[in-house]
C-alpha cells in the first residue's frame, strides 16, 4: 500500500484552478521531487499536504490515514522552508528541541536528541549559538534537524536550497539525500531546478499549469521526456527544424541534407515541416559506432567549460550544441572549423 | 585633479554642517538640563545643598508624583496593550489592506491630537453634559457621575490620555509585526504548536523588545504632559506636571531650588523608565544583531 | 481561521468605537449652542473671535519659523554625518532622543533659569528674543520627529552612492547638496515639516510660560470662560492636524527611492 496517497487533489484560488485534480502515490521511504517552473502548482501541493491550504477537493493520506482535514500542527509532518525560517529568539539547541518541547518530551531525553541531531548535521557544539550567527548553509541545515528532531512521518522542503550559494546548494543537497537514505524517511521536495530534482530523487513529478506532466525515476524523466514540456523543461535539448522530404522512406531533410528518421509518424506530408530533438551528450564529432546519421557543418561557437567543450555547429539555418571532452594534448577545435558530426537517428525525438 | 594645481584649501564643510546642531543641542538641551541640576542642589546662595531634595518629600509632592506615575504607567501599559491588540488584529488577522492604511493614517492624526483640543473633547464626550454622559443618563438610566466616575480623576485622564497612547503605540509597533514571518507561524504548526504556544514562545518574545521600548516611550510620553490636564481640570489636579508648572508661574511653593529639584524628579523618573527599558531589551535581545 | 477573523472584526470594532465617538460627541457638542436646534453658531462665534485669528496666526508664523529652524540644523548635520563621520551617529541618535526623555515643562524651565533678561544671552529680555526661544523650543521639540524623517529619506535614496556619482561627474559639494540631495529628500523633509506643524501649532505649555499669544494658550482661555466653542475649536484643531497628517500621506506617494523595490 501506498505510503502517500493523493487523489484527484484540486485546488482554486477565486478563478484560477492551480492544481487540476492531481493523483500520485509513492511508497515508504522514496524522495520525491515536484519540479516544474514557478506557478505550476508544486508549492501549492506541498502546502496542501502539510496542511496550510485547504484543498478545493481531493483527498492525502498519509500511512492509511486520511490528513486532507487535519490542521498543520495535528498532521506529525517535518517542513524545511526556503528562507530558513529559524525562530530567531531561540538558540540552535532550542530551535531543534522545540517540536520536542511541544510534544512534552522531558528535558534530558530532549538534550540527547538535539545532541544527536546536531552531529546528524554536522553542527555539534553550535547549540547555544543564535540563528544570526549562522551561515545560510548553517541555518538551514538546522532547519532540517528542527524538522526530523521529532520523527516526524514524512519531510517537506519547499525549495530548501535556492536562497543558497551554488557551491553550498550541492553540499548540502548530497548532505540532505544522506540523512534521508540514513533515516529512510519519505521526502517531498519542491523545486524549479531539474538538476537539483535529477540528482537527489527516486522519483520526480513534472508539472505545469496545475497538471502532471511526467511521473518516474530521474532517468526515465531525462531520456524518454513524455511531452514536449518535460523534453524541453529537464535538460538541454537540441531542436532542429526538418522539412519532410518522402514520408513512405521516412526521409527529411535538416539544411539540405537528407536523413532518415525511422520514427517519423506515419501520417506525416510531404513538405510539411517537422521538428526533431536531441540531447547535446548524444551527438559526437566525427564517426562512431551505431551512429547512423552524419552531417556537416561550421563550428560556430567555442565554450570552454574545464572537463567539457560546449560546441555550437552550424548546419545552416540550424545550430546544434554538443558537449566533447577536454584532452590536454590536443588543441580544443577553433571557431570557423569545418566539422562532421554523428548521431543516432534511434535518439531523435520528433515533437 | 589635485595634480594640475596646488589644491584650494578646502572649505571644512563638516565640522561646519554639523556644528549648528551640536550648539543647538548644548544651548537647548545640555545646558538648560544641566542648570536645572545644578539648581536643585544649589541654596539661594550658591552653597551646595541637599535642602531641596529632601524638600521633596512632603506629602502634597510625593502624592503628586505618585499620582502621576499611577498615570503614565496605566496609561502606557493600557495603551500599549491595547494598540498591539488593534495591531495584530489589523495585521494578523488580515482585516482588509484599504483599512489598514485608513487606520495607519488615522493613528498619526490622532497620536498627535493631544492637549487643549483633546480635553475639550473628552469633555464633551464624557463631562457633566457630554454626549455619552448623557445618553447613558436618558437612554440606558445609567448616571455615570453618580456612580463615581469622575472625567476629573485618575481614571478619568487615564481614559483620555489612552487616546493619544494607543495610536502612538500602533505607530511604533507596527513595523516589529510586520517583521514576523508567516513562516516562523507556519513552522511552528509544522512542529506541532498551537496557535497559543506560537504566541507564547515566538511571537510575543520577539515582540517584547519593541514592545518594552514604546512602553518607556509612552510612559515618558504621559508622564512629562500637562496641556491635556491643565484644560480638563485647570490647577486643581494635583499631578507633578500642573505643580511645577505652577511653581515655574510663581504661584506655589515659592522657591526656585525646590521648583529644580521637582523638575529633577521628573528626570530621574523618565530617565528610570528608559533605563529598566534599556537593561530588560539587552537581556532579551541576545539573539539579535 | 473564522473564529480569527471574528475576534480580529471585533477588537477593531471596540478600538475604533473608542476613537470615533468622542469625536461625533465633540461635533454634536459644538452645534448645541443655539437653544433647541443645531446651528453653526459656535464655529461662527470662534471666528468672529478676533484674539483667534491673531493667535492662529502667531502660532503659523513660529510654526514655520520652526520648520525652517529645524530644517537648516538638522539636514546637514544628518547629511554630514552619514557621509564623513558615521562614528557620531549614536551621539546624534542620543540627542534627537532626549527631547522624548526630558518633558518639555522642565525644559522651558531651564530655558526660563537660563535665558532670563539678566543673563548673557537675555532672550526673555524682549518680545522679539522671546519668540526666537520659543522657535528653538519648538524646534528642541520636533527635533526627534525632524530628525527620523530626514535620516529616513536619506537611507531610503543611498546618498552615499548619489554623492560619489556627482563627484565623479564633477559636481561641487554646492552643487552636490542643492541640484542632488535635496530634491532627493525634499519629500522626507516636508513630511518632517508637516509633522513638526502638527506638533507646534496648538502647543500650550511652553508658549505660556514664555507668555507668548500663541493658539494654545487661546485655548486653554476659551476652555475656561466658554461652553461651546472650545467644542468647535477641538473640531478645528482635529481638522488642521488631520490635513498635516494627511499631506504627509499624499506626499509619501513621491517618495523617490534608489533602491530597486522589494516588496
Amino acid at each position: 500500500m501506498a505510503f502517500l496517497d493523493v487523489q484527484n487533489l484540486t485546488k482554486t484560488f477565486g478563478q484560477t484552478t492551480v492544481v487540476k485534480g492531481v493523483s500520485f502515490a509513492f511508497d515508504k521511504g522514496e524522495f520525491i521531487s515536484l519540479l516544474g517552473p514557478s506557478g505550476c502548482g508544486k508549492t501549492t501541493i506541498l502546502r496542501m499536504i502539510a496542511g496550510f491550504e485547504k484543498p478545493t477537493s481531493g483527498s492525502i493520506e498519509v500511512d492509511g490515514q486520511d490528513i486532507t482535514h487535519l490542521k498543520p500542527n495535528q498532521r506529525q509532518l517535518g517542513m524545511v522552508f526556503q528562507a530558513y525560517a529559524l525562530f530567531p529568539n531561540l538558540n540552535v539547541g532550542d530551535n531543534i528541541g522545540f517540536g520536542l518541547k511541544i510534544a512534552g518530551m522531558a528535558t534530558e531525553e530532549r538534550r540527547a536528541r538535539i545532541d544527536e541531531m546536531l552531529r546528524l548535521i554536522g553542527l555539534s557544539g553550535f547549540d547555544k549559538r543564535y540563528p544570526y550567527e549562522l551561515s545560510g548553509g548553517q541555518q538551514q541545515r538546522v532547519a532540517l534537524a528542527r524538522a526530523i528532531a521529532p520523527r516526524p512521518r514524512m519531510l517537506l522542503l519547499d525549495e530548501p536550497l535556492s536562497a543558497l550559494d551554488a557551491k553550498i546548494r550541492v553540499s548540502l543537497r548530497e548532505e540532505i539525500r544522506a540523512i534521508q537514505l540514513d533515516l529512510g524517511i519519505t521526502t517531498v521536495f519542491v523545486t524549479h531546478d531539474q538538476e537539483e530534482a535529477l540528482s537527489i530523487s527516486d522519483r520526480i513529478v513534472v508539472m505545469n499549469a496545475g497538471n502532471i506532466e511526467q511521473l518516474g525515476a530521474p532517468h526515465e524523466i531525462y531520456n524518454k521526456p513524455a511531452t514536449r514540456f518535460v523534453a524541453t523543461f529537464v535538460g538541454q535539448l537540441n531542436s532542429l527544424d526538418a522539412t519532410v522530404l518522402d514520408p513512405a522512406t521516412k526521409t527529411v531533410s535538416i539544411d539540405g541534407q537528407s536523413v532518415v528518421v525511422p520514427q517519423l509518424p506515419a501520417d506525416a506530408a510531404a513538405n510539411a515541416s517537422s521538428v526533431l530533438t536531441l540531447r547535446p551528450e548524444m551527438i559526437t564529432i566525427g564517426a562512431r559506432d551505431g551512429n547512423d546519421i552524419t552531417l556537416s557543418g561550421t563550428i560556430a561557437d567555442v565554450t570552454f567549460l574545464g572537463s567539457v567543450i560546449r560546441l555550437r555547429v552550424a548546419l545552416g539555418r540550424n545550430t546544434v550544441s554538443l558537449d566533447t571532452f577536454n584532452d590536454q594534448r590536443i588543441a580544443p577545435p577553433a571557431r570557423g572549423e569545418k566539422v562532421t558530426i554523428s548521431l543516432a537517428s534511434k535518439d531523435l525525438l520528433v515533437l | 585633479m589635485t595634480t594640475a594645481s596646488p589644491p584650494p584649501r578646502r572649505i571644512p564643510w563638516d565640522a561646519l554642517a554639523v556644528a549648528p546642531f551640536i550648539l543647538f543641542a548644548v544651548m537647548f538641551l545640555f545646558l538648560p538640563t544641566l542648570g536645572i541640576v545644578g539648581a536643585a542642589f544649589t541654596d539661594r546662595a550658591g552653597n551646595f545643598t541637599l535642602d531641596n531634595i529632601f524638600g521633596l518629600f512632603t506629602d502634597q509632592i510625593l502624592a503628586a508624583y505618585w499620582i502621576s506615575i499611577r498615570i503614565s504607567g496605566a496609561s502606557a501599559i493600557l495603551g500599549a496593550l491595547i494598540g498591539l491588540a488593534i495591531i495584530l488584529a489589523i495585521i494578523r488577522g488580515r482585516l482588509p489592506a484599504p483599512l489598514r492604511s485608513a487606520v495607519m493614517t488615522f493613528s498619526g492624526v490622532a497620536s498627535n491630537f493631544a492637549g487643549v483640543p483633546l480635553a475639550f473633547a473628552f469633555i464633551a464626550t464624557l463631562g457633566r453634559l457630554g454626549l455619552v454622559t448623557i445618553i447613558l443618563r436618558t437612554v440606558f438610566g445609567f448616571d455615570m457621575y453618580r456612580s463615581g466616575f469622575n472625567l476629573l480623576s485618575f481614571w478619568g485622564l487615564t481614559l483620555t490620555y489612552l487616546y493619544f497612547q494607543i495610536p502612538l503605540m500602533m505607530l511604533t509597533i507596527a513595523p516589529a509585526v510586520d517583521g514576523l514571518k508567516k513562516e516562523w507561524n507556519e513552522a511552528a504548526q509544522m512542529l506541532g504548536a498551537s496557535q497559543w504556544q506560537f504566541w507564547r514562545y515566538i511571537g510575543l518574545p520577539i515582540l517584547w523588545p519593541s514592545f518594552l521600548g514604546t512602553l518607556s516611550l509612552l510612559f515618558a510620553n504621559a508622564f512629562g504632559a500637562i496641556a491635556t490636564a491643565w484644560a480638563l481640570t485647570g490647577s486643581n489636579l494635583n499631578i507633578v506636571t500642573v505643580l511645577l508648572y505652577n511653581q515655574i508661574r510663581g504661584d506655589a511653593l515659592q522657591n526656585p531650588g525646590l521648583g529644580a529639584a521637582l523638575a529633577l524628579g521628573m528626570i530621574v523618573i523618565t530617565s528610570l523608565a528608559n533605563v529598566i527599558y534599556l537593561v530588560v531589551a539587552a537581556r532579551a535581545e541576545r539573539w539579535m544583531k | 481561521m473564522k473564529a480569527n477573523k471574528f475576534w480580529a472584526w471585533l477588537t477593531f470594532a471596540l478600538g475604533a468605537a473608542y476613537f470615533i465617538v468622542p469625536l461625533l460627541a465633540t461635533f454634536e457638542f459644538s452645534l448645541r449652542m443655539r437653544r433647541g436646534e443645531y446651528s453653526f453658531d459656535a464655529y461662527a462665534s470662534v471666528f468672529a473671535d478676533p484674539y483667534f485669528a491673531s493667535s492662529f496666526s502667531y502660532s503659523v508664523v513660529i510654526g514655520l519659523m520652526t520648520i525652517v529652524v529645524g530644517i537648516l540644523v538638522v539636514v546637514p548635520a544628518v547629511y554630514f554625518v552619514r557621509l564623513r563621520m558615521p562614528w557620531l551617529r549614536p551621539l546624534m541618535e542620543f540627542i534627537t532622543l532626549l527631547p522624548l526623555v526630558i518633558p518639555a515643562l522642565v525644559l522651558v524651565y531651564g530655558y526660563i533659569r537660563l535665558y532670563n533678561s539678566s543673563s548673557i544671552i537675555p532672550f526673555t529680555g524682549s518680545a522679539l528674543g522671546t519668540d526666537i526661544l520659543l522657535t528653538c523650543a519648538y524646534v528642541t521639540l520636533a527635533l526627534p520627529y525632524m530628525y527620523r524623517a530626514v535620516d529616513n529619506g536619506m537611507r531610503t535614496i543611498d546618498i552615499g552612492t548619489l554623492t560619489e556619482a556627482a563627484q565623479i561627474m564633477g559636481a561641487n559639494q554646492a552643487q552636490i547638496i542643492g541640484r542632488i540631495i535635496l530634491p532627493n529628500i525634499l519629500v522626507a523633509i516636508l513630511s518632517g515639516a508637516f509633522l513638526t506643524f502638527a506638533i507646534v501649532i496648538g502647543e500650550f505649555t511652553i508658549a505660556s510660560l514664555l507668555n507668548r499669544p500663541a493658539f494654545g494658550p487661546y485655548l486653554v482661555g476659551i476652555g475656561t470662560n466658554r461652553a461651546y466653542e472650545p467644542a468647535a475649536l477641538a473640531i478645528i484643531s482635529f481638522i488642521i492636524t488631520w490635513g498635516a497628517m494627511g499631506m504627509i500621506n499624499v506626499l509619501g506617494r513621491f517618495a523617490p527611492r534608489t533602491s530597486a523595490r522589494t516588496d
